[in-house]
């Protein structure tokens, strides 16, 4: 047998049915496809995607509960999406439409034009002190603000204005669930997930730091 | 340590080529959409169950092997595979030469078991083992079925 043809028809089959790129591009199509019905179809347990805001595009994480996390721009997507699948599930897909109703809520929140978001969130990236912590959080109003201590103690922990610190700081859901409206006893602006910053510039956003 | 199963999209992400370039060579690119979108939609119903450490890469092609035996089985009833060959050289008018069609037109001639031991191996780049696992037979079983279908080929398609 003619070992030059065994190549050619070995080498062929390797090279695939059709030029590469066409074949990718219509893999792309045949995908777009599918996570378009499994978005329909609702055949994913978590559905993630970009949102604008003034700090740059945050990464968005949808359940069928809810909103259960939003991260900083700085905060990389895969490493998000990777935390999501080993905590929750590991059936997440990219949304192949914007997250529209948050995306809204944020418009509306940055432009001063909303206090309260009103989109349901999913609480089961937080354990039990901390869900205590931060639904306490959730209910510090547009423009005021708390304190660790007031926070902790509210939380059924009077001594632990540190450990509600550290729940603050793990905000799975920032932004939305207000953790910039805690500050120090003294006035002091004490931490920031998303660093001081952002906090300074969400409590002069809703008139909080007035002077 | 064995690496648990990436997320979702990311396995979608890796894997998508490998699936459609395996179908479009066993069922055609007529048949290839709808296969595509079983064999994801079963891989994204079975996904937790996924054990740390599986070849992702074989599973899912075990899965699109399925669907394409399906698929010809629904076809040998309704029957006009002359026509998925038209498709295939209309869709792709930048293609090197008509041997190329010739050659995946013979891929999809062969015997089911063949056909599939050829494109996993040379598509999927499966292992014999892995061909065995995938087609539910021994690797001895695997491993003539893909020298047959090469034999088949090379006599069949002039290089």
């Amino acid at each position: 047998m003619n070992s030059r043809t065994e190549d050619g028809v070995s080498r062929a089959l390797r090279a695939g049915p059709g030029p590469r790129r066409a074949e990718s591009a219509a893999a792309a199509a045949a995908a777009e496809r599918l996570v378009t019905r499994i978005a329909d179809e609702q055949l994913a347990d978590i559905t993630y995607g970009p949102v604008d805001s003034p700090f740059g595009t945050l990464h968005a994480a949808v359940t069928r509960r809810g909103l259960v996390r939003l991260a900083f721009p700085e905060e990389h997507e895969p490493a998000m999406v990777e935390q999501l699948s080993r905590r929750i599930s590991r059936r997440i897909v990219r949304s192949p439409q914007p997250l529209d109703e948050l995306q809204r809520e944020l418009e509306q929140y940055f432009s001063g034009r909303r206090r309260e978001f009103s989109l349901p969130l999913d609480w089961q990236l937080m354990g039990p002190f901390a869900t205590r912590v931060l639904t306490r959080t959730y209910e510090i109003p547009y423009g005021s603000s708390s304190s660790y201590g007031e926070i902790a103690a509210e939380a059924g922990s009077p001594r632990g204005a540190r450990a509600a610190g550290n729940a603050l700081g793990a905000n799975p859901i920032p932004i939305v669930i207000p953790c910039h409206r805690v500050l120090h006893a003294g006035g002091g602006l004490g931490g920031y997930g998303g660093g001081l910053d952002r906090k300074r510039f969400l409590l002069e956003l809703e008139g909080a730091l007035g002077s | 340590m064995s690496e648990t199963p990436p997320p979702f999209q990311v396995f979608l992400d890796q894997n998508r080529d490998a699936v459609w370039r395996f179908l479009v060579s066993s069922v055609g690119p007529v048949d290839a959409d709808d296969c595509f979108q079983e064999t994801f939609i079963s891989a994204l119903r079975a996904y937790p169950r996924l054990r740390a450490g599986s070849n992702t890469r074989a599973w899912v092609l075990t899965i699109a092997h399925r669907k394409a035996v399906d698929c010809h089985r629904g076809r040998a009833r309704r029957a006009v595979p002359v026509a998925e060959l038209e498709a295939l050289d209309t869709r792709a008018p930048e293609r090197p030469g008509a041997a190329d069609g010739e050659l995946w037109g013979a891929v999809r001639e062969l015997p089911p078991r063949q056909r599939s031991a050829v494109v996993l191996r040379f598509l999927g780049d499966l292992a014999h083992r892995e061909i065995a696992a995938a087609i539910g037979c021994s690797e001895e079983a695997a491993r003539r079925s893909l020298h047959e279908g090469l034999q088949k080929l090379r006599t069949e398609v002039p290089a």
